[in-house]
């Protein structure tokens, strides 16, 4: 019997701005999928922005899977491999990206767990709480595919290479 | 030729900002702006809404400080529900609030100080960015950098104790708290494994203040006279004249140190401060209506508060306190890269607070809620990490807020930010047609040390790209540089 991955499942953004809400919906979804389905190797996690503290959750999980909303020119969503940033000041000041999260726990924990980036396509961005009917479709879909991510189905890589050409 | 310098957005700064500089001919520094260029408009989206619905609906406005909107939202509905202000609330009430707020300060300020600031310090403001960051940090510094980490992760977690969970938290409601902590919370905070304890953030807070002074030492004059200009201050304080970042009344002092706002009731604040709007920003400019637009703006956050209050409520705080107020012979402090010293110094006074809050027994209380005779209209302010933060509303008879006014601290400080930039850009770039990386950052960095935060509410990939623009007078681009 193959070893269990320590998954983490982390989804960010703000549920109070429409489809920005979308990586917290996903995380949510996932969350209640495996209660209900006493899935205990994941662990389902949210905020409104990544951290630096981030950096210290991510290095107790052997696969991480952030969640945010994407604006990209991209389909349903798309699921692309992190790899550590080239260390470059970050644009925003009070928040982080994941390959900045993963290098940082790198270089302070000597970690560096495979790590992916959920991209869900959004659509509206005002101060509304819902997600918008496509939103919640592109939704439906990354969980779906998903699940079988963590059911050891598919290989995250297979699903990052298939998601490429949704 | 004469031409405008833009630096489109800022980095390391929330939101949009773009920074516009204008030379004459001899590449001299004739005007700098800061300009603000995104509009939210989210006063008009609350009406409408009922007022117990607003201490969690205005986390929307903002992913980095939502607790300090929550708590000034609550405390304004506090007067709408009759629980008067500030002291109505239960001991318990009032001291769970206490405790989240002062884990926020302590977070936020930490990720500015060990994520923002240190870098700068560490390796030089014209140092390579792709060194000068918390990752540079990292493989220097790696105390320095855990550091950063745990302190944010501590405050992270007595917020969610606190406010119930991580996002668009639900502990304060109109007229106190919906949960207090446990006997295990408690405890956890107090008796935690190395390092997630409060004793140990208060260590780390010494340090990051011995830190600081070691390099002031090393960088007098840099620190000392980079944006440096005087100004009045404003903030609460405690009726004693006490720093307290909860509640108190609204004092603003001249540069000389005088009084010129008196420990006033801020229900009443629309009496003394004004709000001035220009064609190139976004951001409105307040002003305290006695001394007019031109000579009443003031600074307010983490310097003004040193300047504002008599002293600090605890004890190796105070001690810092002293220092800092001796620095300048006891008048009011007007370096901008003291509010790094002055962040640090509440860092160390948040941590003790905490740890008060948390050895008091009734923050395991059961008494949560106050609630007296219904009001129409109500004020709440608090000193949020970056300054005094006002929330105004009004209700109708169906309960519903037709009238809000928002504050936000980095409005606040919209006119000294201004004038920080103008002072450094005079400094670094008179004599020079085109940005170096140095310059850039300089600017950059005095914007920084009011750590603003302009418009945080939506990140999604995707969006915010570094663009630095060079035009000249009729708007020709002379030069452009972009970064993700």
């Amino acid at each position: 019997m193959r070893k269990q991955k320590r998954i983490l499942i982390y989804g960010y953004g703000n549920p109070g701005r429409q489809d920005d809400g979308l990586g917290i919906a996903f995380s949510e979804a996932i969350e209640k999928w495996a209660d209900k389905n006493q899935i205990h190797h994941i662990t389902c996690d949210s905020n409104y922005q990544l951290n630096i503290e981030d950096a210290e959750l991510i290095s107790n999980f052997d696969l991480v899977l952030f969640a945010d909303a994407s604006i990209e020119d991209i389909k349903e969503f798309t699921l692309t491999r992190v790899k550590c940033s080239t260390s470059k000041i970050e644009f925003s000041m009070h928040a982080v990206s994941p390959a900045f999260v993963l290098d940082l726990c790198n270089k302070i924990y000597k970690k560096s767990p495979e790590t992916y980036l959920l991209h869900l396509k959004g659509y509206e961005w005002d101060f509304k709480e819902g997600l918008t009917p496509d939103a919640k479709h592109n939704l439906k879909e990354a969980v779906r595919r998903i699940k079988k991510v963590i059911l050891q189905e598919t290989g995250p890589n297979e699903l990052a290479q298939a998601s490429s050409v949704c | 030729m004469p031409k405008k310098i833009t630096i489109e957005p800022v980095t390391r700064v929330e939101g949009h900002g773009k920074v516009t500089i204008h030379m004459d001919d001899s590449n001299q520094v004739v005007q700098s702006r800061l300009h603000i260029v995104e509009f939210r408009g989210f006063e008009r989206f609350i009406q409408g809404r009922p007022y117990w619905e607003a201490p969690v609906l205005v986390q929307r406005l903002c992913g980095i400080c939502p607790v300090s909107h929550h708590l000034a939202a609550a405390k304004a509905m506090d007067e709408i529900v009759g629980a008067g202000t500030g002291d109505g609330l239960t001991p318990t009430g009032e001291k769970m609030r206490r405790l989240m707020h002062y884990g926020q300060i302590f977070q936020s300020h930490a990720l500015h100080f060990f994520h923002l600031a240190s870098p700068d310090m560490l390796f030089g403001i014209e140092a390579d960015p792709n060194i000068r960051n918390i990752i540079g940090v990292a493989l220097e510094h790696q105390d320095l950098a855990v550091q950063g980490v745990m302190m944010r992760k501590f405050g992270q977690e007595v917020i969610q104790a606190t406010a119930g969970k991580k996002i668009h938290g639900t502990g304060a409601i109109p007229g106190g708290m919906n949960k207090s902590l446990t006997p295990e919370e408690r405890d956890s905070f107090l008796l935690g494994k190395d390092p997630l304890n409060v004793d140990k953030m208060i260590e780390w807070s010494l340090g990051a203040l011995d830190f600081f002074k070691s390099y002031h030492s090393q960088n007098r004059e840099l620190v000392d006279n980079f944006a440096n200009f005087p100004s009045s201050h404003l903030s609460l304080v405690r009726k004693d004249g006490a720093m307290d970042l909860y509640h108190g009344v609204l004092r603003a002092v001249d540069a000389e140190g005088k009084k010129i706002l008196h420990d006033v009731d801020y229900q009443k604040y629309y009496e003394y401060i004004g709000e001035e709007v220009r064609s190139w920003s976004y951001m409105k400019f307040p002003f305290l209506k006695e001394y007019g637009k031109e000579k009443g703006w003031y600074r307010v956050g983490p310097l003004a508060r040193m300047n504002t209050a008599d002293f600090i409520p605890t004890p190796l705080a105070q001690k810092e306190h002293e220092i800092f107020r001796a620095y300048t012979n006891g008048k009011p402090n007007g370096m901008s890269m003291h509010m790094h010293w002055a962040r640090l110094i509440e860092i160390l006074h948040s941590a003790e607070m905490m740890k008060e809050l948390l050895y008091d027994p009734d923050i395991t209380g059961d008494q949560l809620v106050t609630k007296g005779n219904k009001q129409y209209e109500g004020v709440g302010l608090i000193e949020a990490p970056r300054g005094t933060l006002f929330h105004h509303y009004r209700i109708n008879e169906d309960d519903q807020i037709d009238m809000a006014n928002l504050i936000v601290s980095t409005t606040n400080n919209n006119t000294p930010m201004n004038l920080a930039v103008e002072s450094v850009a005079k400094d670094y770039m008179n004599g020079h047609a085109v940005i170096s990386e140095g310059m850039m950052n300089a600017v950059e960095v005095a914007i920084r040390a009011y750590d603003p935060c302009l418009s945080c509410a939506t990140h999604a990939l995707g969006k915010m790209p570094l663009e630095i623009k060079i035009l000249d007078k009729s708007g020709n681009i002379l030069d452009k540089k972009r970064s993700s």
